[in-house]
């Protein structure tokens, strides 16, 4: 009998689950920590939502873009929502290959996020992504160690203060590394530093006729002057080191400065994950004297919906959602305003129960009204794009060029040999890729 | 006398090889005790002992489900290796059993079609799969590892077949046994432990082809080693975690290796004994 | 009439394999021949144009070309150095009588059953890794500067995380043929007062010719495709210093999203491969003759 009821029980749910018609959207992310706890908090939109489920492709960085990218660029039709970044959306906006964002819902608050974000997400006024966090870079530095070495962090410090201050505070035999910086070969890893490093000292990728220009005294400068500091002030094995790695060292104590994404402060000032939570202090990427440039590293982690999507109101609902300032409080509201998504809507930096749990609010908002990824040099240059060149063909250059500097941190090439490498490996590829005639 | 000498030289030989053993087995046993460390345990430096907790397993399993997974790797391997020996049985018999002079060749032959990098041909077999359909499916990513194992699986059970002797065969028939017969009674239970380690190997080759089954897979069919495709550095203390989720990952296969150890190890000669 | 019969059935069997290897093989090699010589890349897909020989230029020039050549070459030399010697060491001493025999074997076997990325994961984390890593934990213990392996032996690094992979492979055949061996001869041998080394040299070495021959076979056409390994590692560098012909292309095909390019690079490949294999099989492929 029991087995009859619960037969029929099964039964009945079957056919009672059967008429409603759930669309499924499959959204592809990056496994970094913000997205993941999008993902957990998945139930409260399908909560209010009952009609659309939601399957999860979380990946590592580099294979999800080249999963994502395969995908979209033949049509697959794979997934509903990507999570991109702003070097891709204008790109791959132009090829058609992104359904415009023009049903984000009245409550969405459009003119709410910030101008440079947007700009980079927009081509031609239409919006194609929508962020869900930004970020900018500025120094984050031990407070303390400062202090015992006597050094005061001014509020817009120059590369010569920082590469004494640097070897000032190392201290191999306490494992303190005076400085950590981005080491890892990759266009996302170390050339996003090194690029950043080579705006701000006056130095650009391309001239006005897309003429590469590594054979120019800025990059030697920039090249020597960060191989010279890793060298004498970061970590061992700083050649593998990549935004995540600086991370774990910077938590661990073992960094005096590190220059890198915004998004990391909330990291090292948590103190669940941090041993220096409030010991961190702030301030902007610095800059070279007589340079009047700070870097303009801008990125955001944005989503979007392949123009073959065929759940792309569904998935628009998605976006509104996840990108939303109801998103950002419900993340606020579980986790704490300090973590809650970064860099993408001006009310966050007018909210005052976030700047006062977020004490980086304030430094992070100013890094990302000070990048103008449309004039990234005091040099004239053909493109946009700031701690990246923002053409289809910047990911293979920048990671070749990328592993051409990441020899000569780890000590196997020379500053000269791997810039004539990097002059000539570019030429070759913009030259095949018709920018040069 | 020659006993002592015999026990000695059993002592020592035993020691040597469990040190060797331990010394090849020791990253897998460090990766199962480090996911069972804390995140700040795992990069504290060497240590054997860890606090036993079960959190990063629990952390692994909310963020990402391993059930289906783990059922997609074992549908894909166990599916793909029994299309396989369909596929290869009567091939491997008949080069073993009516051998001509391009025998060999024709072996050597399939075995180049693994030459091919895979890399390169990427776009082309995407464009093929989306034209047909077959993306994210089990079938299209099933036929996909029959393909690419095929060659092995020939060339092992040949060797196999081979060693089979002829007189057994020619005995049979003189007892007026047909074809079909001669393959269910005679031939298949001889060629069982040959099939057997075939399948145990291309189960487990199946198991960790890692480019095609994360390349044409995305939620429906996507095997374990896009599970773990998720788990390579994330933000943050990731090294506990990654430890689990790589221990699920492999521990299938591994403890399917430890029981099948001797079945598998019969088979895998290749022809190399003879 | 009965061997005729016997031919058309034993054709009959093979066509299959045989059919579905060749279709397997041509479909994807012709349509890498037929992009290898067009203008294509993925992210600009409306600019298809017919390339000529430029594909095979541009990829032959390639900087890292040739570096990827040899380092391809160092890699599968030194696996097949390490797991061949190593399994022929291991193998003599699983073929001794030891206590806990089964288990020692479960142990040894086991690094096979591991997936290529989770084999490279382990190994950069937890055992190279320069500040968490094993390796390191064991030079600070002796006072040393911890090697940061991936960026000063870059290639070296792969070989050890590749020919760990690989050992058991090449352990368990080997054993198999040593186990093979007639104990007669072996007393024989001993009897005649044979030293270790010669009964090794002149009785068990040519015994494993066969076998050897097999893994250097086998494990060739699996290492010339090594690139996982090196994706999750170094990524090919420093520099191109662990850049292998297979990740020189997955660098083209998957950041340069240069289809033609890789496609170039695809067939290249190809025929390297099959100058090794021709040249393996003058070397050592009369051993299987036997």
């Amino acid at each position: 009998m029991t087995l009859k009821t619960i037969l029929l029980g099964a039964c009945s749910a079957l056919v009672l689950s059967g008429p409603v018609l759930a669309e499924t959207l499959t959204i592809a992310t990056v496994n970094n920590g913000d997205m993941i706890r999008m993902q957990g908090l998945t139930e409260d939109f399908t909560a209010k939502n009952p009609d659309i489920q939601i399957e999860w492709v979380t990946l590592e960085e580099n294979v999800l873009r080249e999963r994502v990218t395969t995908d979209i660029a033949t049509g697959g039709g794979q997934y509903d929502i990507l999570t991109i970044g702003n070097y891709e959306v204008p790109i791959w906006a132009k090829q058609g290959w992104l359904a415009e964002l023009n049903a984000l819902g009245d409550g969405y608050d459009v003119d709410d996020l910030l101008p440079a974000i947007r700009g980079g997400l927009s081509v031609d006024g239409k919006l194609y992504a929508a962020p869900f966090y930004g970020e900018s870079a500025m120094i984050m530095y031990r407070t303390d160690l400062f202090e015992k070495a006597g050094l005061k962090m001014p509020e817009s410090p120059t590369w010569e203060f920082i590469a004494d201050a640097a070897r000032k505070i190392t201290d191999r035999n306490a494992d303190i590394n005076g400085i950590c910086l981005r080491g890892k070969a990759g266009w996302g890893e170390n050339m996003a530093f090194v690029t950043a490093l080579n705006n701000s000292f006056g130095g650009r990728w391309f001239d006005e006729n897309w003429q590469p220009q590594f054979d120019q005294p800025e990059w030697k400068e920039a090249l020597q002057f960060y191989v010279d500091l890793m060298k004498d002030a970061g970590p061992a094995g700083a050649s593998s080191n990549g935004f995540n790695e600086n991370l774990t060292l910077f938590q661990q104590g073992k960094c005096g400065m590190w220059m890198d994404a915004t998004v990391a402060a909330s990291f090292v000032s948590n103190p669940k994950d941090s041993t220096v939570a409030d010991k961190v202090g702030y301030a902007l990427f610095p800059s070279k004297e007589g340079v009047d440039n700070h870097g303009h590293w801008l990125w955001s982690w944005n989503l979007a919906i392949p123009a073959s999507s065929k759940n792309a109101e569904a998935a628009q609902k998605f976006i509104a959602w996840a990108t939303s300032k109801e998103y950002t409080e419900l993340v606020a509201s579980k986790e704490g305003w300090a973590n809650v998504p970064p860099g993408t809507r001006t009310s966050l930096y007018e909210n005052e129960e976030y700047k006062k749990a977020a004490p980086f609010a304030e430094p992070t908002l100013a890094a990302m009204q000070a990048a103008d990824i449309t004039k990234p040099s005091v040099k004239p240059v053909p493109y946009t794009g700031g701690q990246f060149v923002a053409i289809p063909e910047f990911q293979a250059i920048g990671t070749n060029v990328g592993q051409l500097f990441s020899a000569v941190v780890a000590g196997q090439s020379s500053v000269d040999d791997a810039l004539a490498q990097a002059q000539s490996a570019t030429v070759r590829e913009m030259t095949r890729a018709g920018y040069i005639k | 006398m020659a006993r002592v000498v015999t026990r000695q030289h059993k002592v020592i030989a035993t020691i040597a090889a469990w040190l060797v053993a331990f010394l090849i087995f020791f990253p897998i046993l460090y990766t199962i005790i480090t996911s069972l460390k804390t995140e700040p345990e795992a990069i504290a430096g060497f240590s054997l002992i860890p606090s036993g907790t079960f959190e990063n397993y629990i952390t692994v399993q909310t963020r990402n489900d391993y059930i289906r997974p783990f059922m997609n790797s074992v549908i894909l391997a166990v599916g793909s290796t029994i299309l396989a020996l369909i596929i290869a049985i009567p091939a491997a018999w008949a080069m073993a059993f009516s051998p001509t002079k391009r025998t060999k060749d024709v072996l050597m032959w399939m075995l180049s079609t693994k030459m091919m990098p895979a890399v390169a041909v990427l776009v082309p077999i995407y464009l093929m799969f989306r034209d047909f359909g077959l993306l994210d499916t089990h079938i299209g990513l099933t036929v996909m590892l029959t393909l690419i194992n095929l060659p092995i699986v020939v060339w092992m059970l040949y060797t196999y077949f081979r060693e089979i002797p002829g007189e057994i065969l020619e005995a049979a028939r003189m007892d007026g046994a047909g074809l079909w017969q001669e393959i269910v009674y005679v031939l298949t239970p001889m060629a069982v432990p040959g099939i057997a380690s075939t399948l145990l190997l291309n189960i487990i080759l199946a198991w960790n082809e890692s480019f095609w089954t994360i390349r044409l897979t995305t939620t429906t069919a996507a095997p374990l080693t896009a599970f773990i495709a998720s788990f390579s550095s994330p933000q943050g203390l990731f090294w506990a975690k990654l430890s689990a989720a790589s221990t699920m990952a492999i521990a299938p296969i591994l403890i399917l290796g430890w029981f099948s150890q001797k079945q598998l190890v019969r088979g895998l000669t290749f022809g190399a004994v003879k | 009439m009965a061997t005729q019969n016997t031919r058309a059935l034993a054709r009959f069997m093979m066509a299959p394999s045989v059919i579905l290897l060749l279709v397997w093989m041509i479909v994807p090699l012709s349509m890498t021949l037929w992009f290898s010589f067009q203008n294509y890349n993925l992210l600009n897909p409306g600019n298809v144009s017919f390339a000529g020989l430029f594909n095979y230029q541009y990829f032959y020039s390639d900087p890292a070309f040739f570096q990827s050549i040899w380092n391809t070459l160092v890699i599968v030399g030194g696996v097949l150095l390490i797991t061949v010697i190593g399994g022929i060491g291991i193998a003599l001493l699983l073929d001794q009588p030891i206590f806990g025999q089964g288990i020692v074997r479960i142990l040894v076997i086991s690094p096979f059953f591991v997936m290529p990325p989770v084999a490279a994961l382990v190994w950069k984390n937890m055992i190279m890794h320069p500040s968490y890593g094993v390796f390191a934990d064991i030079s600070r213990l002796f006072g040393f500067r911890p090697v940061d392996w991936f960026a000063q032996y870059p290639l070296l690094s792969i070989v050890i995380i590749v020919a760990w992979q690989w050992l058991p492979f090449a352990t368990l055949i080997l054993l198999t043929a040593l186990q093979s061996l007639d104990s007669e001869q072996k007393e024989a041998a001993e009897m005649d007062g044979a030293s270790a080394f010669s009964r090794f040299i002149y009785l068990t070495l040519p015994h494993l010719a066969r076998a050897i021959t097999v893994v250097i076979l086998i494990q060739t056409i699996f290492l010339l495709g090594v690139y996982a390994e090196i994706l999750v590692t170094t990524n090919g560098g420093p520099g191109y210093a662990s850049t292998n012909l297979a990740f020189l292309i997955y660098r083209t095909a998957l950041l340069g999203y240069d289809v033609g390019g890789a496609s170039a690079g695809g067939i290249i490949a190809v025929i390297l491969a099959n100058i090794v294999a021709i040249f393996l099989m003058r070397a050592v492929g009369k051993n299987l003759d036997r």
